[in-house]
């Protein structure tokens, strides 16, 4: 693994610098129109002034304590209500149909419905994250739960434990496992949430930005701030995925 | 010290077409406490549904379980169980696993590990405390698996086939350790290993049947069964499984599991009982119900 890992670098940032050569050349080329794909070098320009202007920081800060508050209420609420019905089969069936359904309303159509209930501040977004955090932390918990080995349940069982030591030696961090590895999408939909609330009716965050760029017809405003949320996505997940690693050592 | 006794025990379970199944059927027989019994039976024909009902995570359909002459109800807070699939905690240490029937009771952490050193030590583990469950071999985990089961020291040891999944050699050092720990006396979890072995002087029916747990050891392998055990019992083919023969093992103790296998009252022994199983073998093979382990 370890002489691959610099391998691997090498190429992901060859794959990066082809492609921005690429988009560069066909716009100097003039093969594609700089007012519709704006061009690298003014995108790279754009970040840079928000940066070293200082602009970005506040909005990047909104976006984030919105993305995090989605994900953190989110995962509470999925995680409580998939260990519940997880260990009541009865009240699963009940209430599966409900649950299907809420998870298939289009986000997009309660954004308004929240903006109108919490108003334009950073709840309105908190909540649309929650609505997308929540049904991947349920559904993974649940599974986690129902999954869990039923052996190592018969053992612990065997060997005494009462109910809550059985959910909290086994079914918890059986659970653990899924949630975990839902944690990486769950976080992606957080900064989805927050970013599409603020898009839809805001006064900052990256979404804000953005739409203030989208309307003026500023390609490159838009294009610079879908470059500050992708190179932040990846910033916290390397974190996400090194908590992950520490936390399921035990997976060798 | 624990007696279990079925008496007229039956189990049905649903196919998944929805029919029933009648896997054991009118079942009778007692362990008396501090010997060691074998089940043999073809696979499939309901020794763990057995198991599992001595256990009480299952309860019959008719009959009953006894256990030291009360009627079982509820799990049976007299007996461990070793299964045959790994049942360590993954997500815990091998120390944590070992110490965990002690700290479910309530035992302080520092207690619960000082007593799970010694267990380690006793099954060779004691350099592996630290490790996890799936960075030991096979063998490893069912030592493991052995000192959690031990270290709670109830009366009765209930064990499902525990070692069929491993290689031979490892199964015969694994047996042998089951026997040492078995055959020691003082179950009160400070005899030394070493004492299993001891050779002669004095007579094992002295001292050993007051101290010793029960056991029941289900297993398809006869010759396992042969050679631990005090008494075989073969169940027959599926559905409707029933005592077919009891044969009682006098074969001396402590028992050199390495010779044992080619004396010829163990060859005496295991002709005559494969004599019944071959039959109850070749008919599971004819039937072609639903295996259930």
């Amino acid at each position: 693994m370890a002489e691959r890992r610099g391998e691997i670098l090498a190429w992901r940032v060859l794959v990066g610098v082809a492609w921005l050569t690429l988009w560069q050349a066909l716009v100097s080329l003039k093969i594609l129109d700089p007012f519709f794909v704006s061009r690298p070098t003014d995108i790279a320009r754009r970040v840079n002034d928000w940066v070293v202007g200082g602009t970005i920081w506040r909005h990047l800060a909104t976006t984030l304590e919105e993305s995090l508050l989605g994900l953190v209420i989110g995962s509470a609420m999925g995680i409580s209500l998939g260990f519940a019905l997880g260990r009541s089969p009865v009240a699963a069936r009940v209430f599966d149909p409900y649950i299907k359904m809420l998870n298939a309303v289009p986000r997009v159509v309660l954004a308004p419905l929240f903006l109108l209930w919490f108003g334009l501040g950073i709840w309105s977004k908190v909540a649309l994250a929650v609505t997308l955090v929540f049904f991947v932390m349920f559904f993974n918990t649940y599974q986690g739960v129902r999954d869990a080995d039923r052996v190592v349940v018969d053992n612990v069982r065997m060997l005494g434990a009462t109910e809550r030591q059985l959910v909290r030696h086994v079914l918890i961090p059986s659970a653990l496992t899924w949630i975990f590895s839902s944690l990486q999408t769950s976080l992606g939909f957080a900064m989805v949430g927050a970013v599409v609330g603020e898009y839809l009716g805001s006064t900052r965050g990256l979404g804000y930005v953005i739409s203030q760029a989208e309307g003026t017809f500023d390609t490159t405003g838009v294009f610079a701030g879908m470059t500050v949320l992708g190179v932040v996505v990846v910033i916290v997940s390397a974190g996400v995925t090194r908590l992950e690693r520490w936390l399921l050592r035990w997976k060798v | 010290m624990t007696s279990i006794e079925f008496d007229r025990v039956s189990r049905d379970f649903t196919t998944p077409d929805g029919r029933p199944y009648r896997a054991l059927d009118d079942i009778s027989f007692t362990v008396s406490a501090g010997s060691f019994v074998a089940i043999v039976g073809p696979s499939g024909c309901g020794k763990s549904t057995l198991l599992n009902m001595a256990a009480g995570l299952l309860t019959p359909s008719c009959g009953s379980v006894r256990v030291d002459a009360v009627v079982l109800t509820g799990l049976n807070r007299r007996a461990t169980y070793m299964f045959q699939q790994d049942a360590l905690l993954p997500w815990k240490t091998v120390r944590d696993n070992v110490a965990l029937g002690l700290t479910l009771s309530g035992v302080a952490r520092r207690d619960a590990h000082a007593r799970a050193a010694v267990w380690l030590g006793r099954v060779g583990l004691a350099a592996f405390g630290d490790h996890y469950p799936a960075q030991l071999s096979g063998g490893m985990r069912k030592r493991a698996a052995m000192a959690q089961n031990w270290i709670i020291d109830r009366g009765l040891l209930l064990m499902d086939e525990p070692f069929s999944a491993l290689d031979v050699h490892t199964r015969l050092l694994m047996e042998t350790e089951l026997l040492t720990l078995w055959e020691a006396p003082a179950a009160s979890g400070v005899a030394r290993p070493s004492q299993g072995r001891e050779r002669g002087a004095e007579s094992p029916a002295l001292h050993a049947p007051r101290s010793r747990k029960t056991v029941v050891f289900v297993t398809h392998d006869l010759e396992e069964a042969i050679a631990l055990a005090d008494e075989v019992i073969v169940l027959s083919a599926g559905p409707s499984a029933h005592v077919v023969a009891r044969h009682q093992v006098t074969l001396e103790r402590p028992r050199d599991l390495m010779e044992l296998r080619t004396s010829p009252a163990f060859i005496d022994l295991y002709r005559a009982l494969w004599v019944v199983l071959r039959e109850e073998v070749a008919r599971s093979q004819r039937t072609a119900e639903p295996t259930r382990g």
